[in-house]
């Protein structure tokens, strides 16, 4: 709330206010997928020290500060804390939270699809970037304003903000953060191979009543981990706490430490043998 | 040599052993239950009433899941055992043979021979079933009666509460769970359920169910003559271990199925696990019959390695177990007497909130940490587990407390106050005096 408030309205109407470039200091490419336009490029550098210091402050976020973050924080540093797509799931979204779906095969389709959103928003860049460089518009074998456009009609809008909010009643509150947003997708494979960010369970004290998977909003079939006693390293998991705030067993908690031994041995403590 | 294995019962024992027999080889495994078609968690139960959940949600795997792991579901229900030809009858009038059968039936509510006892809106909770008439005998009524004041009982008492259903709850106990809980957290325990607005009757038994005309429940009568009119009594006395059916059989048994270290029955070949088993033999600190979801996964666990050609006995480690009293969570690792024990002391500190509660329990003599319960304040079940298994003594418990809290983040942290107040009256214990 604190965030959306200030970084997505307050912060860049003032700066408009003051003749200065709208920017949304706390958005991030490629969730931001216009980030690297022509227009928005060239609107920054136009803008002397300010627009140097956005346009650097952007990439910093990208090279430095996402990696970073989910290392010590894990991706609900910006999914759960920051983002205004996550602000409004987590508030508007949260009484679809448990129609997410839990089966294996909504996983294996949440991996392909949300993957192919960050490499098709990695190509349309670099094909963005490109003619701006060269000015000619044809990125090996298409054309990068059609590529733009197509990204921005149906991903940026059709995508993000037809599905990605009016499914909630459908398929739950993060459809979008679950399935297309390619932010997201970046920080998960940082927060799956080089993060601190673990939940851990809590022993052999799981009855496998299934609060945790059923509340899960981004379909993590958690019980699924607590009932074989292994920490939950998920790409997709939003640190958002439910799952430990609804256990009722106290088996499950958000956890940062030592990266080593943070996925855990599948271990049940209970028999001696 | 491929076996064939039937299970029957597909609770949290049966479907575990089904599942490391799969892990560890490839014998063809059967499961019949006359319960539901697929595995569920039975302590979900109250979350289906209450509407935190559908039935869906509590089937801990999906249901493609058996047909890829060849686990074989059978809907039956057997009804006898044929020990000498190695074969179960089913109720549908098949025959099916077997290698090593495992029986994993589970339990049964305890009725005793209370007049009206079989009246209409009157039941126990174990079963799905028992879940279904619950729904139906609870429709639009105004007040219950949940007689027993255990774990089944508060949780019916809660799911009640939540549909705003009046409840009185009577226990036969000086206090609740007080045959397990000491008197301090069993009070406390007290308090919680009468802020959820019920009626919580102590030292008072059932003496009598009275009818309407239409043989439906019209109020009960309590041993103190006070009568309560209402719609619904629950009988929550307590679960015995479900084994009738083997009446006549060859297989022995006791209050339960009687099995030795491996899990075995008398009869050769057939196994039993979970509540409805009473070993045979002593193990220390832990009762002969334990009706716990843990100890019938751990049975489980171990019966798979037998059958698959590894004989294990059945060793598990220090006990432990959880509950949640309406918002209160429970959890107990190594064994707090319920009554003061002479070679024993103890310390108790509850929070001013009366929502959390740690009791810790040493032996006099030497110091040896012997079990904690904690009210409220999650803990680490592997720091527990290891101190209890190296004999750690309290000192060593007390020092290391804080790194066996559990708590989410952000939560306040209670140890400074809990070992201010443990020096207080232990002041012996203080750091810098012990050696003196």
């Amino acid at each position: 709330m604190f965030f959306q408030t200030c970084f997505a309205f307050l912060i860049p109407e003032i700066l408009v206010r003051l003749n200065k470039p709208y920017f949304d200091f706390k958005n991030i490419w490629p969730l931001d997928y216009s980030f690297f336009f022509d227009s928005r490029i060239n609107e920054l550098l136009a803008n002397g020290t300010l627009g140097l210091f956005m346009l650097g402050w952007g990439i910093a976020l990208i090279i430095l500060g996402v990696p970073v973050l989910v290392y010590f924080f894990g991706k609900r540093w910006y999914c759960s804390w920051v983002c205004g797509c996550g602000g409004l799931a987590e508030t508007l979204g949260d009484p679809y939270r448990q129609l997410s779906n839990k089966s294996l095969k909504a996983w294996k389709i949440e991996r392909w699809m949300i993957h192919s959103v960050l490499v098709f928003s990695v190509v349309m860049t670099a094909a963005v970037l490109y003619t701006y460089w060269t000015g000619a518009s044809w990125f090996f074998f298409v054309d990068s304003y059609k590529l733009r456009e197509v990204y921005g009609a149906w991903i940026g809008a059709g995508f993000a903000g037809v599905v990605g909010t009016g499914f909630y009643p459908v398929m739950g509150n993060r459809v979008w953060c679950r399935f297309g947003c390619p932010l997201a997708a970046y920080l998960g494979l940082i927060q799956r191979f080089k993060s601190r960010f673990r939940i851990t369970t809590n022993g052999g004290q799981c009855i496998s009543c299934g609060n945790c998977s059923t509340y899960c909003e981004m379909g993590i079939d958690v019980r699924w981990y607590a009932q074989r006693g292994q920490n939950i390293v998920r790409s997709s998991c939003v640190g958002c706490g439910i799952c430990s705030s609804v256990c009722p067993r106290g088996v499950l908690n958000l956890e940062v430490k030592n990266e080593k031994g943070r996925l855990g041995k599948e271990e049940l403590i209970g028999n001696t043998n | 040599m491929k076996k064939h294995i039937v299970i029957i019962g597909n609770g949290i024992a049966g479907i575990t052993a089904a599942r490391h027999i799969r892990k560890l080889s490839d014998h063809s495994i059967t499961v019949i239950s006359s319960e539901t078609r697929h595995f569920f968690s039975r302590t979900a139960l109250m979350y289906i009433y209450m509407g935190h959940m559908k039935f869906e949600h509590t089937k801990p795997y999906e249901d493609w899941f058996w047909k890829k792991n060849k686990i074989d579901l059978v809907f039956d229900h057997v009804e006898r055992i044929d020990t000498i030809e190695k074969k179960v009858s089913l109720k549908s009038g098949e025959l099916m043979a077997y290698d090593d059968l495992i029986i994993a039936t589970g339990s049964k509510s305890n009725t005793y021979d209370w007049p009206g006892k079989d009246l209409k809106g009157v039941q126990g909770l174990y079963s799905y079933p028992d879940l279904q008439n619950m729904e139906e005998n609870t429709k639009n009524i105004r007040h219950a009666v949940v007689v027993g004041g255990g774990l089944i009982g508060i949780e019916v008492a809660e799911m009640l509460r939540s549909r705003d259903i009046g409840v009185t709850m009577l226990v036969r106990e000086k206090e609740f769970w007080s045959n397990v809980l000491p008197e301090e957290e069993a009070r406390m325990i007290g308090h919680h359920i009468r802020s959820h607005h019920i009626d919580l009757r102590l030292s008072t038994e059932l003496k009598e169910i009275i009818s309407n005309t239409e043989g439906h429940v019209k109020k009960v009568v309590t041993s103190s003559g006070d009568s309560i009119d209402c719609q619904f009594v629950a009988l929550c006395v307590g679960v015995s271990p479900n084994i009738d059916w083997l009446t006549g059989s060859a297989i022995e048994t006791n209050r339960g199925i009687l099995v030795d270290q491996f899990l075995k029955t008398n009869i050769d070949h057939i196994f039993a696990i979970g509540d409805c088993v009473e070993r045979k033999y002593e193990l220390p600190g832990r009762k002969t019959i334990e009706q716990v979801w843990y100890t019938g996964r751990m049975m489980g666990e171990v019966v798979a390695q037998t059958i698959c050609g590894n004989p294990m006995p059945y060793e598990p480690g220090p006990w432990f177990n959880s509950a949640k009293f309406f918002d209160i969570e429970y959890q107990t690792y190594g064994n707090v007497p319920n009554q003061t024990e002479n070679n024993l002391n103890g310390f108790y500190w509850e929070h001013a909130d009366g929502l959390k509660a740690v009791h810790v329990v040493w032996e006099k003599d030497s110091y040896r940490f012997v079990g904690i319960n904690t009210f409220g304040i999650r803990m680490r079940h592997a720091c527990f587990d290891a101190w209890l298994q190296s004999d750690k003594n309290i000192h060593y418990v007390m020092d290391h407390l804080a790194e066996a809290n559990f708590d989410p983040e952000f939560f306040d942290r209670y140890e400074p106050e809990i070992l201010e107040s443990f020096y207080k009256t232990n002041s012996e214990m203080v750091p810098e005096r012990r050696n003196a």
